[in-house]
């Protein structure tokens, strides 16, 4: 692998429509380790760089199977093994009364999983990042769009690289700093 | 959609790009100067905050005995202000998550301190059941931990499946509430010119960047919380309704209970947010963000749960007040004109939260204070110690809505964005 001393090469848009179209083109053109970047969800840009998978839905299902049973165990053991209350003779595994903790835990389990998994899966937390290298990236908080090429492309060139992007009509390219 | 003016009235105002939204939003909170009015109010309200905590010094030090609670009614203004703020917090959840779900866009620009409002009640509402316990300081003793006494709770008790459903609400309200604010964060933290702010809203935003593949796993997340949040808003009143239903005292064993206290909830939790929304979006001039769409909307909604909520319980003079504030005045927001008049909208929501209150308070108290034997019959009279406590727990509430709209954006601006036609990605 060759050592490069740069991050990437980044170009910034205008409107969101300007940066799925570059966005598309340059995955067509054959870059690989791309992304992009934009003050607000776009949901055709995860599908224009190539971004398929996505594991946020299992980690949810597992948190929520995980806390449904737990809880329900939980109640369980507590009520019918270590702490047995004989009530009138009724049964210590009396389950209808374990619903509403049972359901809770799941919703609990399931929540802490979307939040924890999605920060998780994004790398996040992550305070330093080459990208806030870049003076005009502050903008991509703001009104600003951009698209970003990663050294590490098999097909990253600086010169190259650099070309293609001018060509894509950005408003400025800007190289990021490792 | 119909032409008629409030309801194609945009969510929106005309003319606005990404960049005016993010100043208008952010300002607040960065360039603003800090009003007198703002010192006013959070003075106020702190002042009110300090009295809730000598009420419950003093509550710690004699006990509950300083309350009007007694025998047979052993019930009084705790579990009341208990219901009544959970009610309050679940119209944040409804129109954070529900409406999210729904895809109603006009949510955006108030699902954020709706939210907020959502906390604040909640945390409010958890007071009570603590401070009505005797011996509040063990009030631990309700979740299930290995200790050297070897007892366990009883899963069978609903007083039990209420310490889980509200810290779950809880828990999942400030999760939606802090993920939600993620790219605002980062918004704030780039716009920021005060260092200091810089890092704490910096590292409040965890590095958020924007990237693609982080707003679809954003997206997702989000999607499915508020996915799970609603079936858990549902169930919380329920799970509070089952502390009366499943008891045998006449006139809460009954099976109406939680569809009744579920649409009691929504009912006076967007008769707050109407309260909050109003002077608001007046004093910081976001008329242009929360529109009289908006007003309107959140009006009928009040408008249509309050027709589910009937009649119950006998108590001549409170039940009459409960008649007219609940039933009687509400009828006005037929009338479209009230609907989108500021003014209109903040008397009739004053109105339904008292009259809420005093539906709960008939509920509780009316079915307890007749026992089963004549012999037994008392009556509860609230002290000064029941209402500081009240009145204190407002003064909470409001001191925290003052420090978040001072600090944190009190509207989504990444919502706000994709609501402008600019956000639409044209086909190639």
């Amino acid at each position: 692998m060759k050592r490069t001393p740069i991050y990437g090469i980044m170009a910034e848009f205008d409107s969101p429509s300007d940066l799925v179209a570059a966005a598309r083109r340059t995955y067509e053109a054959g870059y690989q380790k791309i992304d992009a970047y934009s003050p607000f969800p776009i949901e055709e840009l995860a599908e224009a760089i190539g971004f398929h998978t996505n594991a946020v839905p299992l980690v949810v299902l597992i948190g929520g199977l995980v806390g449904c049973v737990s809880g329900y165990f939980l109640q369980y053991w507590i009520s019918a093994i270590t702490y047995p209350i004989n009530v009138g003779g009724r049964p210590l595994n009396s389950w209808p009364a374990f619903i509403v903790v049972t359901f809770e835990m799941t919703i609990l389990f399931a929540g802490l999983a979307a939040v924890l998994g999605m920060l998780a899966l994004n790398g996040l937390p992550m305070p330093y990042h080459p990208v806030f290298n870049v003076p005009r990236f502050a903008f991509a908080t703001k009104d600003r769009f951009f698209l970003m090429v990663f050294s590490t492309d098999p097909k990253f060139n600086t010169v190259e690289t650099r070309r293609f992007l001018e060509a894509l009509g950005p408003r400025s390219i800007s190289e990021v700093p490792s | 959609m119909d032409e008629r003016t409030p309801q194609s009235a945009p969510v929106i105002e005309p003319g606005h790009t990404f960049a005016t939204v993010t100043d208008k939003i952010s300002s607040i909170v960065l360039t603003r100067p800090t009003s007198n009015g703002w010192f006013v109010g959070f003075g106020v309200a702190f002042l009110v905050t300090m009295g809730l905590l000598y009420a419950i010094g003093y509550l710690f030090v004699r006990g509950v005995g300083i309350w009007g609670v007694n025998i047979p009614a052993g019930w009084g203004f705790a579990i009341v202000n208990f219901v009544w703020w959970i009610g309050i917090g679940h119209a944040g959840t409804l129109i954070s998550a529900i409406l999210l779900l729904l895809r109603q866009s006009w949510r955006n620009s108030i699902n954020r301190f709706a939210e907020a409002m959502t906390l604040f009640a909640v945390s409010c509402a958890g007071l009570f059941p603590v401070l009505h316990l005797g011996r509040p300081w063990l009030g631990y003793w309700l979740f299930p931990y290995p200790n050297t006494m070897n007892v366990w709770p009883q899963f069978r008790s609903p007083l039990v499946w209420d310490v889980f459903a509200v810290s779950t609400y809880f828990t999942i309200s400030l999760l939606f509430w802090f993920i939600g604010l993620i790219p605002d964060l980062a918004t704030l933290r780039d716009r920021s010119e005060n260092r200091a702010a810089k890092i704490i809203y910096g590292m409040l935003a965890m590095g958020w960047r924007g990237s693609a593949r982080h707003w679809s796993r954003y997206e997702t997340a989000y999607l499915l919380l508020a996915g799970l949040a609603t079936p858990l808003v549902l169930s919380v009143h329920t799970v509070v309704s089952f502390d009366f239903a499943i008891s045998i005292i006449p006139g809460w064993h009954t099976t109406i209970f939680p569809p009744y206290f579920v649409a009691g909830a929504i009912y006076s939790g967007f008769a707050m947010v109407l309260m909050l929304a109003i002077p608001i979006r007046k004093i910081y001039g976001l008329e242009d963000f929360i529109t009289d769409r908006h007003l309107n909307n959140s009006a009928m909604v009040m408008l249509a749960t309050g027709l589910i909520n009937r009649l119950h319980g006998p108590y001549s003079f409170f039940y009459f007040l409960l008649l007219v504030c609940n039933i009687g005045i509400p009828q006005v927001l037929w009338i479209r004109k009230l609907r989108t008049s500021p003014l209109g909208l903040f008397l009739v929501s004053g109105v339904i939260l008292v009259g809420m209150w005093l539906e709960r308070f008939i509920i509780v108290v009316v079915s307890l204070h007749r026992d089963f034997l004549t012999s037994s019959w008392g009556m509860y009279y609230p002290t000064r110690w029941d209402w500081l406590t009240y009145i204190g727990t407002i003064g909470l509430f409001l001191a925290a809505m003052f420090l978040f709209v001072r600090i944190l954006p009190m509207i989504s601006i990444f919502e706000m964005r994709t609501l402008l036609p600019q956000a639409e990605v044209k086909a190639e």
